[in-house]
């Protein structure tokens, strides 16, 4: 058992690694390597399942990990380990990769292999990303993510796909080598890569010089993570990746990509950086607010379904930087909660487009019009789903903007009833959207024919279903350790603020309150 | 009476030249028309034992013929990347001379051998008149070598203007040489070192402006560049591949010694404004390229920038940071240009990247070998670039080079695009034009194979070679 606690994130994190390279010398017969890749995310699956049975919870601090010298010089670290936020950012991944295997059956249909060593390697980046504690192996996972996803846009996808792919790559890259240029003047200061050592000397005001740079360090790191949020003006690589992406490498984006950016902002700039965090939160804020209403607004002009589900992201996503940055246990906890509902509605509804792009290949709304008539259970699904985005009570979007909202009226009343227009938006695009696509008589004749979801896509849809449906009943299940992770966060948090005065008056730091706030909204949803 | 320690120190050097004239010896007996690939085998087996000697070498540091050459991990560590460099270009040009119709095939891997001797000689060489002849001898072999292809105007253009302009750079590297000794009375490094630490000399400085702009040119680092993108074009890809990688590894090695080992003044800013220039120009020289060996000749000139940020930061970091750039860049720069060299085919026809598009669908190995090598170069993670950038640009803030670092992080993304650009070709075009392309012949499979790792290995364990470099750093300052 000890062996495996200690090496589990290892196991998770190598083991699609693995079978991608087992992938490369099979024969180039697609069933095999479909089964093949689907077996390996299985696999995966399962391991990382041992990450919550066996999580401690009331524990502070890193479960699982692993701390192994790398390299000498520089002093890095193979430095896994896992708290409750990250812990389900890792099952995400793996949850949704058997999904994308399953989607990707036979809209792929060439260079096959390729496509599913691609999607394995980026799978092992991304858990990377999750759980590396040493800066260097945290940035080395992050840029390791970059090459697979552009690859897959720009080769199996439609469109101008070279444009979306080269446009995802420069932003993503431009902006990480800041990242990295902030990460070099750690080190260069603290001698450490190690992300608690940092975290430790920061605090203890042991590294030289850390007063005058930390505005530049803090904006180095934001730019990357902001980048891949996407936050407000730097958004415009989204629509277009997520257009011209198949439909896999859709649902990665949105699922897990784009939560690699708002997991940065909760562990490093806000654990590296508390103090600047706290300085830049109003203008940070006005960006996600500005997001939201303007994802909103984008998102319902769309002719195009696909980039509509695209801007919902931005507006999504959105709340998810407010609910961090409103610096209240609720609003933080409301965000990590998002960041999974939103992968798993969002994967949903990607899927789904998908299967209907297989169909007609188009994404133009213009084109359809009363599919409830011939896909019945296409549009059930998809009812479901769209529900679950918008926000329906009982489902898991719910949980998440609930708690984000409220947490931004205790930072401050403005951001909330600001944002809370954005639950509104979502709802009038969604289903206007909705109405547009299925409801009505068929006008397209194209349309008359379709046949509905089959066994293999049905089972690619359940899980995504059941997991939002339960997430909405029973948010407790996944808040129970995301509260104390987020705590911990927290107390750390107001610690230094505490020792800069800079108190905020609207915000309210303290464990107990958020107790309060969990057990309300818990008569909410019991009611 | 000279001790026979010191033919020791000498050994590989001894070992490559023996074969050389091996094989200048053996080409007369071989039939005028037929292959010269048994030649190739006398340069393989060559190159191998002066890697044996080499390592042999590593029991015996120490200065030999009176203070002339001297042995320390520095030099082992210079004449292993060189070697390591040869030993891939003979590989790679093992077939490529056949396919090119190249007969003078005595001459090719005879001159690939007696430049590399000079290569090896300038890294350990502490005496500035003997670094001066090694320098001359892997320059003119490699003059030789750009005009190979005989029958192609560029190239003859190539070798040419290598010729004149490298020259002309050598006597400035000269003339910095005749000032320093007016300077301080000595040509000796270690001699000049101990001079100038008692002593302030005016002289000093301009001979070190002197001999950086000849050194400067070998390097092609801005603004002493201008020949490269030319000589590249034209000469013979496999000897692009050896010209932009070992000759400029040896004449960082020469300018490490003079530069740090002498402790020259005067030259940070010189450094400075070079390793800014050259990473811009070059970078953004790369950008419009429609020519794959025009495109590397502008990221080569990029990449001597990033390798002068290390020199700017100087001390110990910022040496062993130079030096582990200088060998993973040799991994893969010298990898790149095999896959160019076979791609391009016989005449070299097929360069430009409009021949590229579609080849991940035509030849996925060779494709995915040569990205591999690009995303290195760009400095993506998992390969040998990316902890060399790492270590440049960490040993730069370690000095307080804050500026640098920004204009060289700015540059590395710039980087990316034109990098990426191709492989958007290899992957994500349709092909246009129908370029054939061969099997991979064993040769240059085994010559990729050996970069690849290479490549792979400074990715993933760097931290063996990274202490080399320390310890070489260490043993240059000392």
């Amino acid at each position: 058992m000890n062996f495996i606690n200690t090496n589990i994130l290892t196991i998770v994190v190598f083991l699609p690694l693995a079978g991608a390279i087992l992938l490369v010398f099979f024969p180039r017969r697609h069933r095999d390597i479909r089964w093949f890749a689907l077996a390996v995310s299985l696999i995966t699956l399962l391991a990382s399942l041992h990450l919550p049975w066996y999580l401690v919870r009331g524990q502070s601090g890193f479960q699982f990990e692993q701390n192994i010298p790398w390299i000498a010089h520089p002093n890095i670290h193979y430095h896994l380990g896992i708290d409750g936020i990250s812990m389900w950012l890792v099952i995400l991944t793996t949850f949704l990769m058997p999904m994308c295997v399953l989607i990707s059956w036979n809209s792929i249909g060439d260079r096959v292999k390729e496509f599913f060593i691609l999607m394995l390697v980026l799978e092992t980046a991304m858990i990377g990303v999750f759980v590396a504690l040493d800066l260097f192996l945290f940035y080395f996972f992050w840029e390791a993510t970059l090459i697979p996803m552009a690859l897959i846009i720009g080769m199996y996808g439609h469109g101008r796909k070279i444009y979306a792919s080269v446009k995802f790559f420069l932003y993503t890259m431009i902006a990480s080598v800041f990242m990295l240029a902030a990460i070099l003047w750690l080190y260069a200061r603290t001698g450490s890569f190690d992300f608690v050592t940092i975290q430790n000397m920061i605090q203890g005001g042991q590294v030289p010089g850390f007063e005058n740079a930390a505005l530049w360090l803090f904006l180095g790191f934001f730019v990357a993570f902001a980048v891949k949020v996407p936050l407000f003006p730097l958004h415009t690589w989204l629509p277009d990746a997520h257009v011209e992406a198949p439909t896999a490498g859709s649902v990665l984006l949105a699922g897990v990509l784009l939560k690699m950016g708002t997991y940065g902002l909760l562990r490093f700039s806000l654990g590296l950086f508390p103090d600047q965090a706290r300085r830049n939160a109003p203008w940070i804020i006005a960006l996600a607010i500005i997001g939201i209403i303007y994802g909103a607004l984008v998102a319902m002009v769309q002719p195009n379904i696909k980039r509509l589900v695209a801007y919902t992201s931005v507006s999504h996503l959105g709340f998810v930087v407010l609910g961090i940055f409103s610096f209240t246990q609720l609003g933080m906890d409301g965000a990590v909660y998002q960041m999974l509902s939103h992968g798993i509605s969002t994967g949903a509804l990607f899927m789904l487009l998908g299967m209907i792009y297989d169909r007609r290949h188009t994404y133009d709304i213009g084109e359809y019009g009363g599919l409830a008539t011939p896909m019945p259970v296409y549009a059930t699904f998809f009812a479901f789903i769209m529900l679950s985005s918008v926000g329906l009570p009982l489902l898991n979007g719910f949980i998440g903007e609930f708690m984000v909202l409220s947490g931004a009226f205790q930072a401050k009343q403005l951001y909330g009833i600001l944002a809370a227009t954005g639950v509104i938006w979502s709802a009038c695009y969604l289903l206007w959207m909705y109405q547009r696509v299925f409801f009505g008589t068929v006008t397209n004749p194209a349309n008359n024919s379709l046949r509905d979801l089959d066994a293999r896509e049905r089972v690619s849809l359940w899980p995504l279903a059941i997991a939002a449906l339960v997430m909405g009943v029973a948010p407790m299940l996944w808040l129970h350790s995301i509260d104390p992770a987020v705590a911990a966060a927290l107390k750390q948090f107001s610690n230094v603020v505490q020792a800069h005065a800079t108190h905020a008056p609207g915000s309210l730091l303290h464990a107990d309150f958020a107790r309060n706030g969990m057990q309300a909204l818990l008569q909410v949803i019991g009611r | 009476m000279i001790p026979a320690v010191d033919y020791i120190r000498i050994l590989p050097e001894l070992v490559l030249s023996i074969f050389g004239i091996i094989v200048m010896m053996v080409d007369p007996v071989l039939p005028e028309q037929g292959s010269k690939k048994p030649l190739g085998i006398v340069a393989l087996v060559g190159t191998l034992a002066a890697l044996a000697a080499t390592a042999y070498q590593t029991g015996f540091y120490g200065e030999a013929f009176y203070h002339m050459v001297r042995v320390d991990t520095f030099s082992v560590f210079f004449h292993v990347v060189v070697l390591m460099v040869s030993l891939v270009v003979i590989l790679a040009s093992y077939d490529y001379l056949d396919v090119q119709g190249i007969r003078a095939g005595g001459e090719y891997y005879a001159l690939i051998l007696f430049g590399t001797v000079g290569m090896m000689l300038m890294s350990s060489a502490i005496e500035l008149v003997l670094i001066f002849i090694a320098l001359e001898i892997s320059s003119i072999s490699t003059y030789i070598l750009a005009g190979m292809r005989r029958r192609a105007a560029e190239s003859a253009e190539a070798s040419l203007k290598y010729f004149l302009l490298g020259s002309f750079a050598t006597a400035f590297f000269l003339y910095g040489v005749a000032m320093i000794y007016g300077a301080t009375g000595t040509t000796n490094i270690y001699n000049i070192a101990n001079f100038l630490r008692t002593q302030q000399s005016t002289l000093a400085y301009l001979a070190v402006g002197l001999m950086f702009v000849g050194l400067g040119f070998k390097v092609a680092s801005a603004p002493f560049h201008v020949w490269t993108p030319d000589v590249y074009e034209g000469s013979p890809a496999p000897v692009v591949a050896l010209m932009s990688t070992g000759p400029k590894a040896a004449a960082f090695a020469v300018l490490l010694r003079v530069l740090f080992a002498t402790g020259a003044p005067g030259w940070f800013w010189m450094v400075w404004v070079s390793a800014a220039l050259s990473m811009t120009l070059g970078n953004i020289g790369a950008l419009v390229q429609q020519n794959v060996k025009r495109l590397l000749a502008y990221s080569s000139i990029a990449h001597a920038g990033y390798l002068l940020v290390a020199f700017a930061a100087g001390r110990q970091v910022g040496i062993s940071a130079a030096m582990f750039y200088a060998a993973s860049y040799a991994a893969m720069n010298v990898g790149a240009f095999a896959v160019v060299s076979h791609f391009a085919s016989a005449g070299e026809k097929y360069v430009t990247l409009d021949d590229y598009a579609g080849l991940g669908r035509r030849s996925p190995v060779l494709a995915a070998i040569l990205t591999i090598f690009l995303l290195s170069l760009i400095g993506i993670p998992v390969t040998g670039g990316f902890f060399a950038k790492f270590y440049v640009f960490s040993a730069a803030l370690q000095s307080n080079l804050v500026w640098l670092t920004i204009i060289g992080v700015i540059n590395s993304a710039i980087a990316a695009y034109y990098y990426l650009r191709v492989i958007v070709y290899m992957y994500m075009r349709d092909e246009r034009s129908e370029a054939p392309v061969a099997r991979i012949p064993v040769g240059l499979g085994i010559g990729l194979a050996i970069s690849l790792i290479a490549t792979i290995y400074l990715g993933v364990l760097p931290g063996r070679v990274l202490e080399y470099a320390i310890q070489g750093a260490q043993d240059l300052l000392k």
